[in-house]
């Protein structure tokens, strides 16, 4: 018996569906993840259910039976004991899902109110217990503002808990979190789940939360699930053509010298209209049937349903063999040095803004950049990462280090030589000038057409606003406009972190291609070690503005030694062996204005001892290139 | 005839002329098209600025200033200014009554002692005098005059309607049958005030005779004036340091900061208060500074605006401020100041396009605060010369006359309607623009 039957569920938005015939079943304790990339969709569908669409959205047609309810059928009155009881609801964002001005105890309370009729301290504290926020009977009394994005997804989840809901529906729960944390919130959901034989619609975008937490899978695109699959199957072979090169592009899959695969185009834009497949402008099989006839669902005997004209052979997808050895390192020119990097903001307070403590957001940083290699910077959020770009590029003046660019004692921009990519495609555009003149910003006299052509766009570009570009076309005019004025340092700030999978396989493959052609040196900042793994050359691991362990890509990712890097290395999700033992980190990172004592990570580390509360440790040094800051490298 | 140009008129063509001009650079930039055309696409948009635009029209005539030349030989003028409204309004301006009287009355309101007839309502001067002894026929008289100028109207809309076919062929998707709409409302009432005015007081006449609707439509100038000439006063310096305290920071924005918050902190009608009595000091000390009255209105009117545009710039600064602080840590600013390009280059190119909504949003919300805050000021004796009239000098010597049994409405009810179809177009019309221009609102 099923506890929740969606059938042929359809939500209008003006003349356009962006969430068109869906229909799947989820049984009672079971989850069921919709993966899809951005405007597929996903978030739609869950409304929905609940409801809870926006104004301009609404229902078109369709059913949506829970536990025997024909919850379409419901008045909004009738909803609204849904929602939050039977049905409860966690969002991504945890930092605008609470309401700042009342506690986050009160926040249950009312919550437990409105569906148990009674809310006693103990029943909030003791969820917030469950949902494992340790001394749970302060952190009922403080407000969201104190607590950090994790505990506040943590509170969240307790809210949604309240009501005993039969089932929850989790969209992009972790997805604004950083991985260690991601890693805990995740287990804690299953393992309330267990406990509480919850069902539960895990929305998301990341093939690695969906190995690690459903059971079943369906992929949505354009608004239309394609395929729905047992989770082994899917794993073993997807089965639609869209989702093996979901797999296929997924930085995991290739080794370095190879190239990614990409899915061509971008996804649809919402109105379009269809005929036939909605992914026939990008699918490789692609057949004459499939651009005038919709295609049938198949079901195939691994269990997976799949809505496509071609007959699949299986194909298992084969994980890639991860880095091979770096080649041969000739000569090596150093383009940049920074020795003793450091950055530390000051606190202001009171009516005179007078400093009261320091943010040390970069604390001794050193760093190489050699031409033509990558390096990757990888921490989680806060930690520094972006600042150290910046004070590399000279839009933020370091408080004391030395930086040497080509041997030379250097301070300040050097715009000939060194660039930026930015993390946000939309406020990396100024959207009131043309793409010509963007590119030209730096050089006016720099040649747009080839500039465009470099990076895959073409000339006739020019003339247009940022606007009418996707996010992926966005970062290639970014990366352009880098390029316009001749550097050999490109640094790059998460440049992919707010793309699809689907669009950062083209955005990395351009880098790689633009490194092997111009010689260029990056300084890549990122958390996705996916990406670390297929780009760079060497990786650098910061923890509260300190590189801790540094060293070739296979030393850092496969021969981890600092206890915080192997535990951020265990915490992401992947998608081979998803069920291995890992090992967790507690507790969140700490505040970068008031750093623990001793070595940083301490609180934090399965392997600290007296020495480690005493003193930072120095650099361990374990081969030519690999070195470690901890007084037990393992 | 000798033209004269009042400081007034030279910046209100200017302004004008600067509207034109920054209407043809907003239809080549193609976000500032589409705003607009956005505004244009809404029925109440274009209502709105059809009355905007018709009180405009007013107003324009009224600043086309000459002095009469006196009969003579000699080149002698009038000491009197006047404008091309009062030549068209002569009929209004010259038929003044001894004092009060109600709208298309033909008595006067008050009792008088008639020679040998004891105390009685004496028949007006004008009001309903092509009656001649007649009086019964004066209400069929209204309603016959009424209909026939409803009927002129009727023709001049249609005039106007075919005029303006190349018009709605030129840009189809704007909302112009709103517009005409509008236009028709307004000729209808044009037409039945103009026919009416011809043998009638129609909003009746003011302690010393004069016909109210004439003041009304000389009040619609001064309103626009303050209204707009303000904006242009304080707008560059809004602009300018709101920006710069925005994107440079430090000691610099410390300054401005200080600045505008202590004006602020003064309460703003002291402030006026205090400049316009200084100034009203130097103007009487100079009486050689102007050549006529209506200089030295016109000096102390321009004098308002200035102070009025000192104490009201803070507002757009700190919003203009608030807004370049997050601009500025956009990444779009910090790619362009790692590819080194210059501070002011950053300012015009990345800030100031991107707070233009702001500056446009602004104007036209600021608009009627301004001319509200002119009644205001003119009313507690600190706004325009008392000569000058304006729906504030209207109001204010329409303050005693409520208190007479019965009570003398039509002046302030005069003034306190065009002065609410004035604003209430204008924030209509703010409302329009910033919906449009807004990058928040729903697409
Ligand atoms: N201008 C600033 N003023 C004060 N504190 C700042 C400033 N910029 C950054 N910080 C602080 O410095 C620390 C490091 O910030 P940084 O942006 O370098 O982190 P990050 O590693 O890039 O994080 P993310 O992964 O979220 O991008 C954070 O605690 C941040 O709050
Ligand atoms: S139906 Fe055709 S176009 Fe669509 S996914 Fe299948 S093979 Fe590709
Ligand atoms: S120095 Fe100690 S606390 Fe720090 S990482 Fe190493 S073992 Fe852990
Ligand atoms: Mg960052």
């Amino acid at each position: 018996m099923s506890l929740l039957k969606v059938r042929d569920l359809t939500v209008g938005i003006g003349a356009a569906q962006p969430v068109d015939g869906v229909s799947f079943d989820l049984a009672p304790g079971e989850t069921f993840a919709l993966l899809g990339e951005s405007g597929c969709g996903k978030s739609l569908t869950a409304l929905a259910l609940m409801r809870l669409l926006p104004a301009a959205a609404r229902i078109e047609r369709g059913s949506v039976r829970f536990a025997g309810d024909e919850l379409c059928g419901f008045t909004e009155a009738q909803m609204r004991a849904v929602r939050g009881g039977r049905i409860g609801m966690i969002f991504q964002e945890p930092g605008t899902s609470l309401n700042p001005v009342m506690t986050v105890g009160a926040q249950i309370a009312e919550a437990l109110k409105a569906h148990a009729g009674k809310a006693d301290a103990e029943r909030v504290v003791a969820l917030l217990a469950a949902v494992g926020i340790p001394d749970p009977a302060r952190r009922a009394t403080e407000y969201p503002f104190q607590m950090s994005g994790g505990m506040k997804q943590r509170a969240m989840i307790a809210m949604a808990l309240a009501g005993e809901p039969e089932l929850l529906i989790a969209d992009e729960p972790t997805t604004a979190l950083d991985v260690t944390i991601q890693a805990q919130v995740l287990d804690l959901l299953r393992e309330l789940q267990r406990q509480r034989g919850m069902a539960m619609l895990l929305i998301t975008h990341d093939l690695g939360v969906v190995a690690k937490m459903a059971d079943r899978i369906g992929v949505m695109y354009a608004g239309q699930l394609v395929e729905v699959a047992p989770r082994d199957a899917f794993f073993a072979a997807p089965a639609h053509p869209y989702s093996r090169r979901l797999f296929a592009a997924l930085p995991e899959m290739a080794t370095r010298q190879q190239r990614l695969a990409t899915i061509p185009g971008s996804v649809p834009p919402l109105g379009t209209a269809f005929r036939g497949c909605r992914f026939a402008d990008r699918c490789g099989e692609v057949l004459s049937v499939c651009r005038t006839q919709a295609p049938p669902w198949r079901e195939y005997a691994s269990g997976q349903r799949v809505r496509c004209h071609l007959e699949t052979v299986s194909q298992t997808v084969k994980v890639g063999a991860g880095g091979t050895a770096p080649e041969p390192e000739e000569t090596v020119t150093l383009l940049l040095e920074a020795h003793d990097l450091k950055v530390h903001f000051p606190i202001r307070r009171g009516v005179l803004q007078r400093a009261v403590g320091h943010v040390r957001a970069v604390d001794g940083v050193d760093l190489q950049l050699a031409a033509g290699r990558t390096l990757a910077l990888v921490g989680e959020s806060g930690c520094g990462k972006t600042t150290v770009g910046k004070a590399i590029l000279g839009l933020q003046p370091p408080t004391a280090g030395t930086l040497k660019l080509d041997g030379k004692p250097h301070s300040g921009l050097a715009p000939a030589r060194m660039q930026m990519v930015f993390q946000d495609p939309f406020g990396s555009l100024n959207p009131r000038m043309r793409v010509g003149a963007i590119v030209a910003e730096g050089r006016p006299d720099a040649d747009v057409d080839s500039l465009l052509l470099q990076v895959g766009l073409t000339p006739e570009m020019a003339g247009r606003y940022p606007h009418e570009f996707s996010g992926g076309q966005r970062q290639r005019i970014a990366i352009a406009r880098a390029l316009a004025v001749g550097p050999q340092i490109l640094i790059c700030d998460e440049p992919t972190s707010a793309l699809d999978v689907s669009v950062q396989a083209q955005i990395l493959n351009l880098l790689t291609d633009l490194q092997e052609r111009l010689g260029l040196a990056y300084l890549f900042i990122t958390h996705n070690i996916g990406v670390v793994d297929f780009l760079a050359h060497e990786v650098a691991v910061m923890y509260l503005g300190r590189i801790v362990e540094r060293g070739t890509v296979d030393e850092v990712l496969r021969g981890a030694r600092h206890p915080y890097t192997q535990a951020l290395l265990a915490a992401v999700p992947r998608i081979e062996g998803a069920a291995s033992e890992r090992l967790l980190v507690p507790g969140d990172p700490p505040s970068p204005a008031n750093p623990p004592a001793g070595c940083h990570f301490h609180p934090r580390c399965p392997r600290a001892t007296a020495r480690c509360h005493g003193a930072y440790p120095e650099t361990a040094v374990l081969s030519a290139t690999h070195s470690v800051r901890c007084y037990f490298p393992d | 005839m000798k033209f004269v140009v009042l400081w007034s008129d030279a910046l209100f063509f200017l302004l004008l002329a600067v509207a034109v001009a920054s209407g043809i650079w907003a239809s080549r930039v193609e976000h500032l098209r589409l705003s607009w055309r956005k505004v244009g696409q809404s029925q109440v948009g274009m209502a709105a600025a059809t009355l905007l635009l018709a009180f405009v029209a007013v107003a324009l005539l009224d600043s086309l200033h000459y002095r009469e030349r006196l009969p003579g030989d000699k080149e002698t003028y009038a000491v009197e200014v006047r404008s091309a409204l009062d030549a068209l309004l002569t009929g209004l301006r010259t038929r003044t009554e001894k004092t009060y009287s109600a709208p298309l009355a033909t008595h006067s309101f008050a009792k008088e002692t008639l020679d040998g007839e004891g105390r009685d309502f004496p028949r007006l001067k004008h009001g309903g005098a092509h009656l001649g002894e007649n009086l019964a026929a004066h209400e069929t008289d209204i309603a016959h005059k009424a209909v026939q100028g409803l009927g002129m109207g009727l023709v001049a809309w249609l005039v106007l309607w075919l005029l303006g076919a190349p018009l709605r062929r030129a840009a189809p998707h704007l909302a112009w049958s709103a517009a005409f709409a509008t236009l028709l409302v307004l000729c209808l009432a044009a037409g039945a005030v103009a026919a009416l005015a011809q043998g009638y007081h129609v909003l009746g006449t003011d302690k010393v005779g004069q016909d109210v609707l004439y003041l009304t439509l000389k009040s619609i100038r001064t309103g626009l004036l303050i209204g707009t000439l303000t904006t242009l006063i304080m707008l560059p310096a809004a602009v300018f340091l709101g920006l710069l305290a925005g994107y440079a920071g430090g000691w610099i924005d410390d300054v401005i900061q200080y600045l505008y918050t202590t004006l602020n902190s003064i309460p703003g009608v002291l402030l006026i208060a205090a400049a316009v009595l200084m100034m009203q000091v130097v103007i009487d000390m100079h009486p050689e500074w102007f050549a006529t009255a209506a200089e030295r209105a016109d000096a102390r009117l321009l004098a308002l605006c200035a102070i009025l545009g000192i104490t009201s710039w803070t507002g757009l600064c700190r919003l203009l401020r608030g807004e370049t602080l997050k601009l500025r840590e956009l990444e779009y600013v910090q790619a362009a100041q790692a590819l080194g390009v210059s501070g002011l280059r950053i300012l015009s190119r990345h800030i100031l396009p991107n707070v233009m909504h702001i500056v446009m949003i602004a104007i036209v919300m600021d608009f009627s605060g301004l001319v509200l805050a002119e009644a205001v000021l003119s009313y507690v004796g600190i706004g325009v010369d008392p000569n000058t009239i304006s729906f504030g000098t209207m109001i204010n010597t329409a303050r005693m006359e409520l208190a007479r049994e019965p009570m003398v409405w039509w002046s302030l009810a005069a003034a306190f309607v065009f002065m609410f179809v004035l604003v209430l177009a204008a924030n209509l019309f703010a409302d329009v623009v910033r919906d449009a221009f807004d990058p928040r609102a729903v697409k």
